[in-house]
């Protein structure tokens, strides 16, 4: 048999929030530099999914297992997490007010020994956007809504991280700038990191190594990613006309 | 005698030269004859240096300064005036009379920095009246430093009359060491097409106590003003904003604005006040206190500082 080395791997992970269940048993595995999707409808559970991996405040999970790198990591708060090499990307990025960018994306790479300005320039161009605009601005209001996201995933390139989840990076990102975000998952990948990607573009999951489907809290099938695609599209049961809770196949 | 007495003042002048780095300023500028500055040390003016269109009248009272600061009619001061109150020593009053005039059509920038890096029971007490003459402006900055050890009360009272077309802006921060107490009280009378801005930025720890009193009237024909304040409490520290704007004139405009993060035990009350009584002014307000947004901070955990070093770079933001 061969010997398959996960970079992360989720066992029955089980959590509810205000009595609900969100994450009803998420089985998961993650290869060492693999990109990795995960879709799935409206409320299916993938940014809960995604709180949890980062150890956020509210996802603590009663049941199941978290192995990292060959760790538990249930213990681990956000920061340790982090160091580890896990970061997150925000669906709808926070905004700092007063923090520039230049500053704000030299702070996840304090752990690998500072950077360049040179570096930070190479970020903000991997995301389409012009050093000498942007460098001096605040992460605020200031910003449009797909700056942000750019900026957001500028500072995951400085951080290079071991994994980086990234909560739908396509989504206010205008349709031209699709293959931008397709090619910057790659360069992370090729810098070194596993890249679990919650996204519902098609383009998106088709670069990927692996998809997975999730639904109602669960993973239903993981798998060659347009097998996965086109599953979810054409032969899923819609979730309101079904009965009972979907079963993993 | 003599010499000793040139000794003692050179010392002084260094003292107040480290302190005045120490409070962020660029000493080298104090020392420039093409700049004007003034220096101030306890109750001693250590230097004064006035350039062209700028008159400079001091005079030394038994616990502080008088000063006279006039910007002459039609004169734009090109370059900053640099002003330097402080004192060195841990105990004791300083107290600063200051008349200012800007005549009609000048413009000035002032750059102040007040420097306690010493204060354990110090008091500081600052009187200003200012009139910014018609057309005239001045731009006021004020930086704070009051050292770590909290044992100092400042007192900085203004009135502003700023007269038709004239402009105002004044920023006042306290951001590193100590507050201490601080009572700020300021207020302006504000003439026709004129325009003020008025911002405060105060960072409170341990049992600091600060108290912001801002009052705009404007009573003058579309004049225009901002009160904005941005502080930051934590520990035990408490903190009172009061910003008043009042719309006495047709098509004045005014606005208030005060935002808070409080941390740990600190408390924080804020009132915005809007007068109005002429209808064709509009006076608008907005107030808020919490504690740091959540998400943000998360994301600088995601990229690996730790909580209070993450709630640190947040709140200076919002200081900056
Ligand atoms: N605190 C909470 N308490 C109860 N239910 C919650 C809570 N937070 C989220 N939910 C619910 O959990 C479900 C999953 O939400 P989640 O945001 O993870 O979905 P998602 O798959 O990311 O959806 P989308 O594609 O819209 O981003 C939703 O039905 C949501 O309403
Ligand atoms: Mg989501």
């Amino acid at each position: 048999m061969l010997e398959v080395s996960y970079i992360l791997s989720l066992k029955n992970l089980i959590l509810s929030r205000d009595g609900k269940k969100l994450l009803r048993g998420v089985n998961l595995e993650v290869g060492d530099r693999e990109i990795h999707s995960i879709i799935g409808a409206n409320g299916a559970g993938k940014s809960t999914l995604a709180y949890t991996l980062m150890g956020l405040q509210g996802y603590e999970y009663e049941e199941g297992s978290i192995i990292f790198n060959g760790e538990d990591i249930a213990a681990l708060s956000i920061t340790e997490r982090a160091k580890k090499g896990i970061t997150l990307a925000w669906q709808e990025p926070a905004r700092f007010e007063g923090l520039k960018v230049r500053d704000y994306l030299a702070i996840g790479a304090k752990g690998n020994g500072g950077i360049t300005e040179e570096e930070i320039k190479e970020a903000l161009r991997k995301v389409d956007l012009k050093p000498e605009k942007y460098l001096d601005r605040e992460v605020g209001e200031a910003l449009s809504g797909g700056e942000r996201k750019r900026i957001e995933l500028a500072s995951i390139i400085t951080m290079k991280p071991k994994l980086a989840i990234l909560d739908e990076p396509d989504s206010g990102i205008d349709v031209v700038s699709l293959k931008e975000i397709v090619s910057l998952i790659r360069a992370l990948k090729e810098n070194g990191s596993s890249v679990l990607v919650i996204t519902h573009r098609e383009e998106i999951a088709a670069a990927s190594d692996k998809a997975s489907l999730m639904c109602e809290g669960a993973i239903l099938r993981s798998g060659d990613p347009l097998e996965i695609s086109e599953f979810f599209k054409n032969r899923c049961i819609p979730c309101d006309n079904r009965v009972s809770p979907p079963q993993v196949v | 005698m003599t010499q000793i007495k040139l000794n003692a003042l050179s010392r002084e002048t260094e003292d107040i030269t480290a302190a005045y780095t120490a409070a962020g300023g660029d000493a080298a500028v104090l020392h420039d004859h093409g700049l004007a500055s003034l220096v101030v040390s306890g109750n001693k003016v250590l230097s004064a240096n006035g350039t062209e269109g700028i008159v400079l009248e001091k005079n030394e009272t038994e616990h502080g300064v008088d000063i006279k600061l006039t910007i002459k009619k039609g004169y734009k001061i090109p370059l900053p005036v640099h002003l330097c109150f402080g004192m060195v020593p841990k105990d004791g009053l300083q107290e600063i009379k200051m008349d200012f005039v800007a005549e009609e059509d000048s413009a000035v920038e002032l750059i102040a920095h007040c420097t306690f890096p010493n204060a354990e029971k110090v008091i500081h007490k600052m009187e200003a009246e200012m009139l910014i003459g018609k057309n005239a402006s001045l731009k006021y900055t004020e930086t704070h430093f009051h050292g770590p050890y909290g044992g100092i009360q400042v007192l900085p009272k203004a009135h502003v009359t700023i007269e038709e077309g004239g402009s105002y802006y004044t920023n006042f921060s306290l951001l590193s060491g100590r507050v201490g107490y601080l009572e700020f009280d300021y207020s302006v009378d504000a003439g026709k097409d004129s325009i003020c801005e008025m911002v405060t930025k105060v960072y409170g720890k341990a049992d600091d106590i600060i108290k912001i009193f801002e009052r705009i009237s404007l009573n003058g024909e579309n004049a225009r003003s901002v009160i904005k304040s941005r502080l930051a409490i934590t520990d035990n520290a408490e903190s009172i904003f009061r910003g008043i704007t009042e719309g006495h004139a047709p098509r004045a405009r005014g606005h208030v604005d005060c935002m808070e993060v409080i941390q740990g035990n600190a408390k924080a009350e804020a009132v915005p006040i809007v007068r109005v009584d002429n209808p064709l002014a509009k006076v608008t307000h907005e107030a808020a206190i919490g504690c740091v947004d959540k998400k943000e901070v998360e994301t600088l955990m995601a990229r690996g500082l730790e909580e209070d070093d993450a709630i640190d770079i947040i709140v200076k933001g919002m200081l900056a």
